[in-house]
């Protein structure tokens, strides 16, 4: 009896030196997870800060005129980031318009039609694909692609669409779209920001689909047998079942690719074109912020480096308000839907 | 067990005395550390590989541009910057800088017109400014035609390709075209990157090319080199003296004999449209900036021999890539600036 009461006793110091350490260790375990989430934000804000303060000669040179200027004169130290802010968003949005349609159907066609043999050999060959450097791709776009636009592609788009055809007679619809002035173009070359975008979307198909396949495989199959019990077709089961099930982390993976389109570097660069010009045609060359920055940092110095360095903090404001737009599209929906 | 125990111990004092004589070696060797511009790397890398081999000291050259390889010396963190572009003569004071040319090389204008060969299409700089402007737009406008009688040019659109890096390359070639044409002097102006009025452009000298290649009807300048190696048409110029020339090395070495160097302070010439009857005018150097008072005496001795070894003996190696080395005048004026200005 005696020993029994010693040993609760015994136990008793051990169990609140166990719980007194648990807590010990918990804290330590929470400030450790704290300090990588805080590592990550103050890279962020370091990153952002850096490129502020290496452009805020630029921003004081130019002040808001910076924003709006067409102007890339090193000659007579004139900088202004309108047309490589135009070239990254145009280029980026060409891109989603190729790439989405196309990931929803890869995505569609490997968790709903086809044969399961099929999946997974075609679902690792598209993320091999996302693993591909991007400099591959660029000098695929420069000694392929490109050449291959110019000599099939342009002429046709030129000639049927644009306000600029080789045999001068304008078409309907140069005469009567603004498709006209999209599609005109002066150059013969391939490089300009149409290819840069159809390039920017091969890139980020692997992203997108591979995302939109893992989560159309989270649907509940009871769902779509019920629908298919009910008589849907497989594109209604699709549209009104797996796509709004899934609606979020669709348009999470949309924006996963957009951000990489947005900062791609290397694989513009070789497609662009490069001219600091503006102009209203999509077949014309242009210049992205990523590719000012790689063409031109090497050389730079004084008032032209600090405008790289502006670019840069243009960059990055460009991603964020990218991605609050995308926070705000899925709080939208989460109205809409009553939730 | 004794004898094993006395075995390990000749071992052991081979060992050490094996690895003693590896430091030894290494230290007897001095790496000397440059940076700056990507027109003299193959160049340089020859020559090191060369001096290597005679001598054991190794030089560390990171191409990483003209304007990075200025910082980087100012800042003193390597041993000699390389530019293309000659570094302003306060600057030099300031820092207490000195600089001499290493190495020439030409720069031609390139094209791309279907059944036209390289060195039948000859211009004038006047011309070659106007295209570049975007002001003719035409292979066969009338001024393009009235200075090549016989040469087929088509009725075909001009697609003027650029370089779309800052490079030295482009520093000479709008230097060039400033010098003979008020209208791009003042428009445009020179540097290393510019505002091109028109074209598309291309990274490097091998997007340059590609483009040129690729484009039908096209106008590009790269490095001699370049057009040599991937079989570009040329352009042959009208120069200063009014002759027309065609890119070689003895053109390009014309034009380094024929520079004003003798007016300029620390060779402060950008050799473009030199005045030789057989000058090539788009020709360029490479400037080698260095301490006048060295930070580390022993590297900078190195650097000197290197240059020195360079300039008199590296004639071949830069011959093999289409560089011409300096001539012999000029040489005899680096070594004698050399005696006057550094101290070491």
């Amino acid at each position: 009896m005696q020993a029994n009461v010693g040993a609760v006793d015994a136990t008793v110091p051990q169990q609140e030196a166990r719980a007194r350490r648990d807590a010990r260790h918990d804290r330590l375990f929470s400030w450790l997870l704290k300090g990588c989430a805080l590592l990550v934000l103050a890279c962020l804000l370091g990153a952002a800060g850096a490129t502020l303060w290496g452009g805020r000669h630029a921003f004081g040179t130019f002040g808001w005129h910076f924003l709006v200027s067409d102007a890339w004169d090193p000659g007579s130290d004139t900088y202004g980031a309108l047309v490589p802010v135009y070239g990254t968003l145009m280029t980026s949005f060409i891109a989603l318009v190729i790439a989405v349609p196309i990931s929803f159907g890869i995505a569609l066609y490997l968790s709903e039609v086809a044969p399961p043999w099929l999946r997974t050999p075609v679902a690792s060959a598209i993320e091999l694909l996302a693993g591909i450097p991007s400099i591959i791709y660029g000098m695929w776009g420069l000694f392929i692609f490109a050449p291959f636009f110019a000599d099939h592609i342009k002429p046709w788009l030129t000639n049927y669409l644009g306000n600029k055809p080789d045999d001068g007679k304008l078409s309907w619809v140069a005469q009567h779209t603004f498709l006209g002035k999209l599609f005109g173009s002066d150059y013969p070359f391939g490089a300009s920001i149409l290819t840069a975008g159809i390039v920017l979307a091969v890139m980020i198909i692997p992203f997108i689909s591979s995302v939109m396949r893992e989560v159309f495989q989270t649907v509940p199959s009871r769902l779509k047998e019920s629908a298919y019990a009910l008589g849907s077709s497989t594109w209604e089961v699709s549209w009104d079942i797996v796509l709004p099930y899934t609606r979020s982390a669709v348009i999470g993976g949309i924006f996963l690719g957009l951000g990489r389109a947005l900062g791609e570097t290397m694989a513009v660069t070789f497609v662009l074109g490069n001219a600091m010009q503006l102009s209203a045609s999509i077949l014309d060359p242009g210049a992205s912020i990523a590719s000012t920055i790689a063409n031109q940092f090497s050389e730079a110095a004084g008032l032209q480096k600090s405008s790289l360095m502006a670019l840069a903090f243009l960059l990055f404001v460009v991603t964020f308000i990218v991605l609050l737009i995308a926070r705000w599209m899925l709080r939208q929906l989460a109205h809409k839907e009553g939730r | 067990m004794l004898i094993s125990t006395k075995s390990m111990t000749r071992i052991g004092t081979a060992a050490v005395f094996a690895t003693a004589s590896l430091f030894a070696m290494a230290a007897q060797a001095t790496d000397i550390t440059g940076a700056g511009s990507s027109f003299v790397y193959p160049v340089l890398s020859k020559w090191s590989a060369g001096y290597a081999e005679k001598t054991g000291n190794k030089l560390n050259y990171q191409s990483v541009g003209s304007g990075a390889g200025v910082a980087q010396i100012k800042e003193g963190t390597i041993d000699f910057g390389a530019t293309d572009a000659p570094v302003k003569a306060e600057d030099l004071a300031q820092f207490g800088l000195g600089q001499f040319p290493v190495v020439v090389g030409g720069i031609v204008p390139v094209v791309n017109i279907p059944g036209v060969e390289a060195g039948q299409v000859k211009l004038d700089g006047a011309t070659l400014a106007d295209i570049f402007l975007g002001k003719i737009t035409m292979w066969n406008d009338p001024r393009i035609a009235s200075q090549n009688a016989g040469v087929n040019l088509p009725a075909k659109k001009i697609t003027v390709v650029h370089r779309s890096d800052g490079s030295g390359t482009s520093f000479n070639f709008t230097n060039y075209l400033s010098k003979v044409s008020p209208d791009w002097a003042a428009k445009v102006k020179f540097g290393t990157a510019v505002e091109w009025p028109t074209g598309v452009g291309g990274k490097g000298n091998e997007g340059v090319s590609q483009y040129v290649k690729q484009i039908v009807g096209s106008i590009g300048y790269v490095e001699y080199a370049y057009a040599v190696k991937n079989k570009i048409s040329w352009v042959d110029l009208k120069n200063a003296a009014g002759q027309v020339v065609a890119p070689s090395a003895e053109a390009f070495a014309a034009a380094a004999a024929t520079a004003d160097w003798a007016s300029a302070k620390d060779f402060n010439v950008i050799m473009t449209n030199a005045s030789g009857a057989q000058a090539w005018p788009i020709t360029a150097t490479t400037w080698v900036v260095m301490y006048k008072k060295p930070k580390n005496a022993e590297h900078t001795k190195v650097a000197f021999e290197f240059f020195k070894w360079a300039l008199e003996n590296g004639q071949k190696d830069a011959a093999s890539l289409d560089y011409v080395a300096l001539p012999d005048t000029l040489v005899k004026k680096i070594e004698a600036y050399w005696a006057s200005e550094y101290k070491h």
